[in-house]
């Protein structure tokens, strides 16, 4: 009986000593390192590796573009995911890739923007177009306007000259 | 240095100016803004910003395809080549047959514009085919 007591006492000790260290202690991760444990899931994926978050009192928010509405979504499932994190405040945009003209349309496409121009050479690779020649400024302005509108990858005039 | 804030000015200008659906993209060393200016004197002001930030538009790290919101079919275009007749032809492209000519400064009819380099056109003597969109602007209403 007095064994019986005697524990009983010590359990009721534990349990004061527990709930007065509570407030000052919690037993739940810091905001910080909630911040570097979703940081390290997001950076584990090329797709959301862009992104940013931030971490106040559990409630993650996250920033940045990825490219699809389905990356968009598993943001939110990784980052809800993270121990300690309350909600998720998805702030993450959508932003699709460019798209590039392939070298065959974008080829006919630049014979046809090139046509009265004199003086110059363009031509496609891999999406980009090459201009070398020489060119009065205020036409390489005209035929630059024309072919950033065919959606070429870059136009790369550095064998281009310019006169006044 | 960031494209993005090399091209700052520009970006706050297209924001500025009301180009809608607007679109700024970097993407391996080259930014890419679309658009639809609300008018032609908008992306001219765009263009005349770029080329401050980048004399010349050599550097090659800017794709700028900003068009002029489409106009309605059956609106006045005049045709803006340097002196010459603008061709019109039977398809979108320079490989297709010539099917008539609009003369310098000619005002034609806008009848679709579905492609963004070749629009289809109609000359008041009843011409109809596809002309070259950089010689075509639209005439103020």
């Amino acid at each position: 009986m007095k064994k019986i007591f005697s524990a009983l006492f010590l359990l009721a000790g534990a349990i004061t000593i527990l709930s007065t260290a509570a407030p000052g202690c919690k037993a739940k991760p810091k905001d910080a390192n909630i911040k570097t444990s979703i940081e390290a899931a997001l950076k584990s994926d090329p797709q959301t590796s862009g992104l940013s978050v931030d971490v106040k009192e559990g409630v993650a928010t996250v920033t940045g573009e990825v490219k699809d509405a389905s990356v968009q979504a598993t943001v939110a499932t990784i980052v809800g995911g993270i121990k300690g994190v309350k909600s998720v405040l998805n702030n993450v945009t959508v932003t699709p890739p460019v798209v590039i003209t392939p070298d065959d349309p974008l080829t006919m496409a630049v014979k046809d923007a090139t046509k009265d121009f004199t003086g110059i050479t363009a031509t496609v690779k891999d999406g980009i177009i090459y201009v070398t020649g020489e060119l009065k400024s205020a036409d390489w302005k005209k035929l630059k306007m024309a072919l950033d509108g065919l959606k070429p990858k870059k136009v790369d005039a550095a064998g281009l000259k310019i006169s006044k | 240095m960031q494209l993005k804030d090399k091209y700052k000015d520009l970006m706050d200008a297209a924001v500025a100016s009301g180009v809608n659906n607007l679109q700024v993209r970097e993407q391996d060393g080259v930014l890419y803004i679309d658009g639809e200016a609300p008018s032609g004197v908008v992306k001219d002001q765009l263009w005349e910003t770029y080329n401050k930030l980048d004399p010349d538009f050599l550097s090659g790290d800017v794709v700028m395809n900003v068009n002029v919101s489409p106009s309605i079919p059956g609106t006045k275009v005049k045709v803006t080549t340097e002196r010459s007749n603008l061709n019109i032809r039977k398809g979108p492209g320079t490989d297709q047959p010539i099917v008539g000519k609009a003369a310098h400064h000619e005002i034609v009819t806008l009848v679709s514009q579905s492609n963004d380099q070749w629009w289809l056109i109609r000359t008041n003597d009843g011409e109809e085919g596809y002309a070259y969109a950089q010689y075509l602007t639209p005439e103020p209403n």
